[in-house]
């Protein structure tokens, strides 16, 4: 089992969410986050003061899946989270070493 | 127990026959002097109008502008400044500034303690100042102006100063500053005398709160975290409310300054207009060449800018030279704002960049565009203003400093006023 992270921009969310729920993705968490990668955030001028703003709003998605998802799932995110100007975000995939769906009891892949 | 309500009743029964003596005192003596034939009504409605609309100016036009300007965490301890103020200095005006300001001159530096307790400022028009509405319809507009102009310099030391130290430091200043210069330009004081002419207050009001503020700049400090942490305005939608009411509220503060309604009113409300505009479009141009983009925050900043400046001369000057005045405006506020970056004083919500500047600018343009061969004469009541608040305003400091302390503790500060100086939050 692989655990998915993906950063995108947060108007992008929505058509990720959709094209993951379409190749047959079952569930997801979202969290509103704020980081920099090489874009280094932005500026904001107040009557000629600037602020740099380094931690720029972004949405982390999470999703568990099969192994056999990943290649499938990766693509799918860069395709949709994708604006192709600087800041569209990264995707990390980790190891899962474990899954229990809390109401069952189901363990590993049959829990995702 | 029977003893003490004896007492109690027979204090009463004094207080109240004190009061009906006074109060009839007072009573006759406004009736008797009563020219009917030179009251206008008119004239009594637009001053009653206007004083009404520089009202508004205070709370809550600058209220919700000075509001907007600070961060979350200060936004009621910000806004309650002007309300405080309000209160403080009116009753201070009533009962002695009043007459400090514009009783008989003394000296040409002062006015005398005739008219304390308004004794004698009744029904009756004053001919020297506005002969055709009651001496009272006066006093309250003048009232206004006394409570607007610490409340503009309350900007200087937001998001760090002790609420109770601020009402001190306003009701000390209003006495000892505003009506000594009130006097020296609008009461027969000497400035007056030398022929300078501020028609609606460019010194009496905008240099005197610009150079007071950076006398609390300096007396009060630096913000905590002054340059490294993120202290942008909080809330713009607010500041461009405030700006709005401001905007609306000097159709008032200048036109009432015609102190009748007439035609030298309409002037002043067009150039008023006509200088915010002017000022608005300068700032928003400005910037955008200069920094990109046309901000919000500039064209507000902009336009009361303007309206700062279109004071000293409202009623005076054309409104072809309000677009000049304007445009100076615009360019030179945005200018002072910038630079006041680049050096290290924390006049919070640039009282200086706004109101002094414009108020410098307002009253050269006196000299230059109304009363020709004043301007010396104009750049003396600068430099007399400035520097009679800049060092008043230190003083006063200092005493209250010495006497309450003008700042809270860091750890209030970092919290923040609304909680600590308060126990509320703007938002919950």
């Amino acid at each position: 089992m692989k655990l998915v992270e993906a950063i995108i921009k947060p108007f992008k969310l929505d058509e990720v969410k959709d094209a993951l729920l379409e190749i047959g993705v079952q569930g997801m968490t979202v969290t509103e986050v704020k980081g920099f990668g090489r874009q280094k955030g932005h500026k904001e001028t107040y009557r000629g003061q600037e602020y740099t703003i380094e931690f720029v709003p972004k949405v982390k998605l999470e999703v568990a899946i099969q192994d056999n998802q990943v290649p499938r799932v990766l693509e799918t995110i860069a395709r949709a989270a994708k604006t192709g100007s600087i800041g569209d975000g990264k995707i990390f995939v980790r190891d899962l070493s474990a899954a229990v769906r809390i109401r069952t009891g189901e363990t590993g892949e049959t829990a995702l | 127990m029977e003893k003490v309500w004896r007492l109690v009743v027979v204090i009463l029964a004094l207080t109240t026959q004190c009061l009906a003596w006074a109060c009839g005192a007072w009573a006759e003596e406004a009736t008797e002097k009563i020219p009917a034939v030179s009251l206008q009504s008119g004239d009594i409605a637009w001053m009653l109008a206007a004083s009404a609309l520089v009202t508004g100016m205070i709370v809550p036009g600058l209220a919700f502008y000075y509001g907007g300007l600070v961060r979350s965490k200060n936004v009621i301890s910000t806004m309650v400044q002007s309300f405080g103020i309000l209160c403080v200095v009116s009753l201070i005006w009533v009962l002695f500034g009043y007459s400090l300001a514009f009783a008989p001159d003394r000296g040409g530096v002062i006015g005398g303690l005739e008219w304390v307790l308004l004794s004698g400022v009744g029904a009756a028009p004053n001919p020297m100042y506005a002969p055709t509405v009651p001496h009272q319809a006066f006093m309250l507009f003048e009232l206004l102006f006394a409570a607007f102009t610490p409340a503009l310099i309350a900007g200087a030391f937001a998001e760090r100063i002790k609420f109770g130290s601020m009402l001190l430091f306003a009701g000390l200043w209003s006495m000892v500053v505003y009506a000594p210069l009130s006097h020296w330009l609008w009461g027969g004081g000497w400035l007056a005398r030398l022929g300078a002419v501020d028609f609606a207050g460019g010194a009496v009001v905008h240099i005197s709160a610009g150079f007071s503020a950076v006398a609390c700049a300096m007396a009060v400090g630096k913000r905590r975290g002054w340059r490294t942490d993120y202290m942008a305005p909080h809330n713009l939608p607010f500041i461009l409310l405030g700006a709005g009411l401001l905007w609306l509220g000097w159709f008032g503060f200048n036109g009432g300054s015609a102190r009748g309604a007439n035609a030298v009113a309409v002037n002043a409300v067009v150039v008023t207009h006509v200088t915010a505009v002017s000022a608005a479009l300068a700032w928003m141009i400005a910037e955008w060449r200069h920094r990109g983009k046309p901000t919000v925050l500039g064209i507000a900043s902009g336009a009361v800018a303007g309206l700062a400046t279109s004071t000293a001369g409202a009623g005076l000057v054309s409104p072809l030279a309000a677009i000049f005045l304007g445009i100076a405006a615009g360019l030179c506020s945005y200018l002072a704002i910038v630079w006041k970056g680049k050096i290290g004083y924390d006049d919070t919500l640039d009282v200086m960049g706004t109101h002094g500047v414009g108020g410098i600018l307002g009253m050269v343009g006196v000299g230059l565009f109304a009363a020709k061969g004043h301007l010396a004469v104009q750049l003396v009541a600068v430099v007399a203003a400035g520097a009679y608040s800049f060092i008043g305003s230190y003083a006063i400091l200092k005493l209250v400093d010495g006497a309450s302390g003008l700042r809270v503790t860091p750890e209030e500060e970092s919290t923040g006023l609304d909680l600590t100086q308060h126990n509320e939050r703007a938002y919950s």
